[in-house]
């Protein structure tokens, strides 16, 4: 392996870790539950894909490189799923969001009077 | 066709996760395949829900697209995150998915929650509950460009 692919390999590793140890950060920081799982989403994407796509540098042309591939594809495909059905539990168990603006009614009439517009 | 096709795509990824070629292993691939999509069928799920080929040719574009998108929303996150103040203002909204099948509707749900800083809640029919990190997250999804770019993906077939 060449040193530069080594040097791009390591760089985008330590960039992965670093999204990673952000991602966990915002984790404590945030206040309540839903705004802690947008900090949690951002390890599961740029983190997540960083690392990966640097452990594929490493890997080299081949099979493992594909898999690693597979692997990220996992990631994308189950992600939202998770944080889909956690968000639903955590309303389904009446834990409401915070929130500072509510746009559910007002973005409601918005595109209800927009399709008035359109024949 | 769409069988053939499964078929092709299961024993594909069985040689692809085995990494050995003895005639023996690819034999038990291709047997484990078909059984695989005779199975499918007898539970009746072997339809363009499990299998959307036909999604196939806008995915080559579309992910690109979806990338670029996450990271950019990634990014913004972890500016947020970092920053000293925290400077989130949880918004909640709605919007309108305006695609035609369950898959498209399942994918523009599932590209908003990916977003970092989106996350889709709730789902009724056509419309998507969104709570966003920021209120800007929640006016650029009202915007509609996500939408219209999975649209697009899903009437490229």
């Amino acid at each position: 392996m060449t040193a530069a692919v080594e040097i791009a390999s390591w760089v985008l590793i330590l960039l992965g870790s670093f999204f990673t140890l952000v991602g966990a950060f915002g984790l404590v920081r945030m206040p309540e539950v839903f705004t802690r799982m947008h900090a949690a989403s951002v390890i599961d994407t740029l983190g997540v894909g960083v690392l990966i796509l640097g452990m594929c540098l490493q890997a080299g042309l081949g099979l493992v490189t594909l898999k690693l591939v597979f692997l990220l594809a996992l990631f994308f495909f189950t992600g939202p799923v998770v944080t889909h059905a956690l968000a639903q539990a955590c309303l389904h168990q009446g834990i409401n969001p915070h929130l500072a603006e509510d746009r559910r009614s007002i973005a409601r009439q918005q595109s209800a009077e927009s399709d008035g517009r359109q024949p | 066709m769409r069988h053939f096709s499964l078929a092709g795509f299961l024993f594909a990824f069985w040689l692809v996760l085995s990494g050995h070629y003895t005639l023996m292993l690819v034999v038990a691939g291709g047997a484990s395949a078909v059984l695989c999509v005779l199975a499918m069928i007898r539970i009746r799920v072997a339809d363009a829900e499990a299998h959307p080929i036909e999604l196939l040719w806008g995915a080559v574009t579309y992910f690109p697209w979806l990338l670029r998108e996450i990271a950019k929303s990634a990014w913004a996150v972890t500016k947020i995150i970092l920053h000293p103040s925290l400077p989130i203002s949880p918004t909640m909204t709605v919007v309108r998915a305006s695609q035609r099948t369950s898959a498209g509707v399942a994918t523009y749900a599932n590209s908003i929650t990916l977003t970092p800083g989106t996350i889709t809640v709730g789902v009724n029919g056509n419309e998507l509950v969104v709570h966003a990190l920021v209120n800007e997250g929640a006016l650029d999804l009202e915007g509609g460009a996500m939408d219209r770019r999975v649209s697009q993906f899903e009437g490229a077939a």
